[in-house]
């Protein structure tokens, strides 16, 4: 819980960025917060307000865009952030393989992918992967109504239990991007899909049309301390984020876009999550659907998840 | 061009009697009161509403449901207006569409006071921005809202332009403007219900019952919130209001109402009867879910509300009676704005996709900023009504022109009731 | 300065280590036709993980004598809880009795213990193939290029292969408890 010391950091932070950039000229702006910053002298606010749609900037404009968008961290975070802007390797499909019988439910998943990811540790607390619990036998798999998210016991897996993750399973057919008002969410090529944080005007459509829960919303600034701040980032995916926008799993994007697995998939210790390009006939996922019994959760609603679970044993 | 009975109408707005500036001085301070916890909430972030990921809507959403609702049903009254020529429900219809012009003011301060970042509110308009059309029926809201906006005003600011030269107002020009409204008043409630109607992440929505349901129950609320209004309209001002329009509308809110419970019936037959697992948020909403039972004694009571308010409005002896009126319509209205905000966009969200039970329920900032914007629909309404009503009732024209255009009424009651009885 | 002095010794330590044990185990399975090493991955993460100082083996069996007799051991390994289908095993049915720095194959062939896989493949023939695939095991590296991998014994121990319970890591924030600032006001203006 926070304590108030921390909210009055927050604050301070937050006005100490206000004077920075020269924000209040006159004393006449009343309620500073709302005010939008004419007569600034830094353009890098109106900049930041005009920017446009990540598929619609020029190499020049992605560039001073980027370049923009360091600086600020700089600012924010005191560390050299490094925003890239990777493209999508041709012929890839990523898929995502999720081995049930191996899982035990121990989330250490859940927070390799928080430190990977630069996602707010408090207030709000974001967490992109779900670990669900379900009772042996009972009635689970298509609304998952019986699901405990908040199990806690000394030691797992527990006996009479099972456990089943769940993130976003970059659907083909993404509910989240076709409902979007303002193109801010799309598919990329390579079949993930990715949120253009600065373009995201936080009405949270896609969220309600999420059947996975896959999407969370930055309820507040994002809370990040400096020193475990990645500073290895993608613009379509773990850059830190700004308060209201909504964001999700990219399937680490940062890092498969150059080849490595996702850090879920480095973290498990008991090697139940596999990743691998679709359209490679001998990567391990296509082995894992060829040689498997595969499913995808909630295959009646036909989003066409590329996160397949499978069941080893 | 614009008359000057224009600028001493506008004028008229500073004066008025002891209770118009109370009734302003509560409403500037709750909007400012609003607006200062808007502030808060702007600052801070959506963190200080009770909004978290498993239920990501909540009472900003659920009142602009409520309100598009209320805001569609002007046509009820613009359909016989303009349509049939039954008159008295002509007169009155301006300030239908004045509501419905307030209501439309509300819903769009409700989806911004919901939005993360409204300062990029500009990304969702078309041309300047990246509009997902026609992938995304928000987007499509966004256009019909402003559509119906634009409609109503125009309407409405025509008449009153004419009127205020002391001329009858054309129907070559209006009538196209009615004839488009009409539909586009289905549409405002259509698009907002397949807004939620089109998500098959959520059984609850995801019921081709929720659109007509949506246009059948917006029929019984947006009436009766005008028939208290008109009644008091009729008290404050010269303007006439007669009983036979009030009771005519009276009887339209017991078919609607009629409608709105059939459908209910349907839908609560379904999911009781199949008793599939997408039973589980009308069990949530009627009987409670895993030991959650927050919205329970509303949707009960909503259910309660709605099923009074159908026999009070059915039975022509308590429709034709004031009092059991005014309480027929506080009952539809409440149990409107309960089936039809909180009531329809919680459960939507409970159980979660991933199952879980979040029990939302309106934080202080939530209720201070929602009532300063149902403040602001109020001062709309209030003004533009001031305004009007100089110039509806003729009080600023030349003695001779009033006269042609308002004739002497010496038993307006039976004078409404003859026209009625042609009417037929 | 001494830092870097002591970690270039160390290193120096360690790939003497290693190269003892490739010398090993390339000395080992002369003896025998090699086992088939096709789809055998190629990356591995360094070294069975022995326990500290008790390899080779042969430093201490050189000079035993070899007692082939089924028994449960009293005097020495006896941290060794045994529970892998114990009933029917024990230790000779894969170390190699003659030579203990090196295991044997049910069909008497001897690999090194950096391809102890092959004698685990033996019993778990659909999980080895699983493992050679990638699909079973942990991977890390990359997933269009290379991979590293674990020995079966990297993750389980051979002579208790079953998992071990964990500590899970701790359970989110209910929505109720995420974000306590809702019941501030506004009194910080």
């Amino acid at each position: 819980m926070p304590s108030n010391n921390d909210e009055l950091k927050n604050l301070k932070s937050g006005d100490g960025e206000l004077s920075r950039r020269g924000f209040l000229k006159g004393a006449a702006i009343g309620i500073s917060s709302i005010a939008v910053p004419f007569g600034t002298a830094d353009a890098s606010i109106w900049d930041e307000f005009f920017q446009k749609h990540f598929k619609e900037m020029s190499q020049d404009e992605l560039q001073s865009t980027i370049a923009r968008l360091e600086k600020d961290y700089k600012a924010d975070y005191g560390v050299d952030i490094k925003v890239g802007t990777e493209k999508p390797i041709p012929n890839t499909l990523f898929g995502y393989g999720l081995d049930l019988s191996r899982c035990i439910g121990c989330r250490r998943c859940v927070y390799a992918c928080v430190k990977e990811n630069n996602q707010s540790r408090h207030d709000p607390q974001i967490q992109w992967i779900s670990v669900l619990r379900f009772k042996k036998g009972e009635k689970w798999v298509s609304d998952l109504e019986e699901s405990e998210i908040y199990y806690n016991p000394d030691e797992v897996p527990e006996e009479g239990y099972f456990y089943m993750p769940v993130s976003c399973q970059q659907c083909e057919n993404s509910p989240c991007a076709k409902v979007c008002p303002t193109k801010a969410t799309w598919k990329e090529p390579d079949g993930i899909v990715v949120v253009d944080y600065n373009w995201c005007i936080g009405c949270r459509y896609c969220m309600a049309s999420c059947p996975y829960g896959a999407r969370h919303f930055n309820w507040a600034k994002p809370n990040i301390p400096k020193e475990e701040i990645n500073p290895d980032t993608h613009y379509l995916g773990n850059r830190p984020r700004i308060k209201g926008c909504v964001e999700k799993c990219t399937f680490c994007i940062q890092r498969t876009r150059k080849g490595k697995y996702p850090a879920c998939v480095e973290i498990c210790p008991v090697g139940a999550r596999k990743f691998g390009n679709l359209l490679d006939k001998d990567s391990e996922i296509r082995y894992c659907i060829d040689k498997k019994r595969v499913f995808r959760l909630k295959e009646d609603l036909n989003t066409r998840p590329k996160f397949y679970y499978f069941f080893s044993l | 061009m614009i008359s000057k009975n224009f600028f001493i109408a506008l004028k008229s707005l500073a004066k008025g009697g002891k209770l118009y500036y109370l009734w302003l001085l509560i409403l500037v301070s709750l909007i400012i009161n609003g607006a200062l916890n808007y502030a808060h909430q702007f600052d801070r972030g959506l963190i200080v509403t009770a909004m978290r990921d498993p239920v990501s809507w909540g009472f900003y959403i659920s009142n602009f449901t409520f309100l598009v609702g209320v805001a569609a049903a002007a046509v009820l009254l613009v359909i016989p207006a303009y349509l049939y020529h039954f008159k008295p429900i002509k007169e009155i219809v301006l300030f239908g569409e004045i509501l419905a012009i307030s209501a439309i003011v509300m819903c769009l301060l409700f989806v911004t006071a919901d939005m993360g970042r409204p300062l990029l509110g500009w990304h969702i308009l078309p041309l300047i921005g990246k509009m997902n059309f026609p992938s995304s029926l928000l987007a499509w809201d966004v256009l019909v809202l402003n559509g119906y906006l634009f409609l109503n005003l125009t309407a409405v600011l025509y008449i009153l332009h004419r009127l205020s030269q002391g001329k009858e107002y054309k129907m070559a020009f209006l009538f196209p403007v009615v004839l488009i409204s009409i539909p586009w008043a289905i549409s405002i409630h259509t698009v907002t219900a397949f807004l939620y109607n089109g998500l098959s992440s959520r059984p609850f929505w995801n019921a081709s019952i929720l659109a007509p349901r949506f246009i059948a129950s917006a029929l019984c609320s947006g009436p009766a919130l005008m028939l208290l209004i008109f009644q008091l309209i009729r008290k404050v001002s010269t303007i006439q209001i007669s009983d036979t329009a009030i009771f005519k509308i009276a009887e339209l809110i017991a078919y609607a109402m009629a409608v709105n419970l059939f459908l209910f019936a349907a839908e609560v037959f379904k999911e009781f009867y199949s008793h599939s697992i997408h039973l589980a948020p009308m069990e949530y909403m009627y009987f409670g879910l895993h030991g959650h039972h927050n919205l329970v004694f509303w949707l009960r009571l909503a259910f309660f509300c709605n099923v009074g308010a159908f026999f009070l409005f059915l039975i022509p002896k308590t429709r034709q009676s004031y009092l059991t009126l005014n309480i027929a319509c506080v009952m539809v209205i409440t149990g409107v704005y309960i089936e039809k905000g909180m009531g329809l966009i919680i459960p939507g969200f409970i159980p979660s996709v991933l199952g879980e039970i979040y029990e939302y329920s309106p934080s202080l900032v939530e209720k201070f900023v929602g009532l300063g914007i149902w403040a602001c629909g109020a001062m709309v309404f209030t003004l533009f009504v001031k305004f009007a009503i100089p110039i509806y009732s003729g009080s600023l024209l030349p003695p001779e022109v009033h006269e042609k255009l308002h004739p002497p009424k010496e038993h307006p009651g039976r004078r409404s009731d003859d026209l009625y009885e042609k009417a037929h | 300065m001494k830092i870097k002095i002591a970690v270039q010794f160390l290193v120096l330590i360690t790939s003497l280590f290693l190269m003892s044990l490739a010398v090993g185990a390339a000395d080992a399975p002369k003896k025998t036709a090699p086992i088939n090493k096709e789809g055998i991955p190629k990356f591995f993460v360094p070294s069975p993980p022995f326990t500290e100082g008790i390899y080779p083996c042969s430093n201490c069996h050189a000079g035993l004598d070899v007692n082939t007799k089924p028994r449960v051991l009293k005097d020495e390994h006896t941290n060794i809880v045994f529970k892998h289908a114990e009933k029917q095993r024990w230790c000779l049915d894969c170390h190699n009795a003659s030579d203990r720095d090196v295991l044997h194959l049910t069909d008497g062939r001897l690999i090194p213990f950096t391809e102890s896989y092959a004698l685990c493949g033996q019993c778990h023939g659909e999980i080895y193939r699983d493992w050679k695939v990638g699909l079973h095991g942990k991977r890390t590296g990359m997933w269009n290029g290379e991979k590293m991998y674990r020995l079966c014994v990297n993750c389980h121990n051979p002579h208790d292969p079953k998992f071990k319970e964990l500590k899970p890591e701790p359970a989110p924030l209910r929505p109720s408890e995420n974000g306590q600032i809702q019941s501030s006001t506004i009194n910080h203006e």
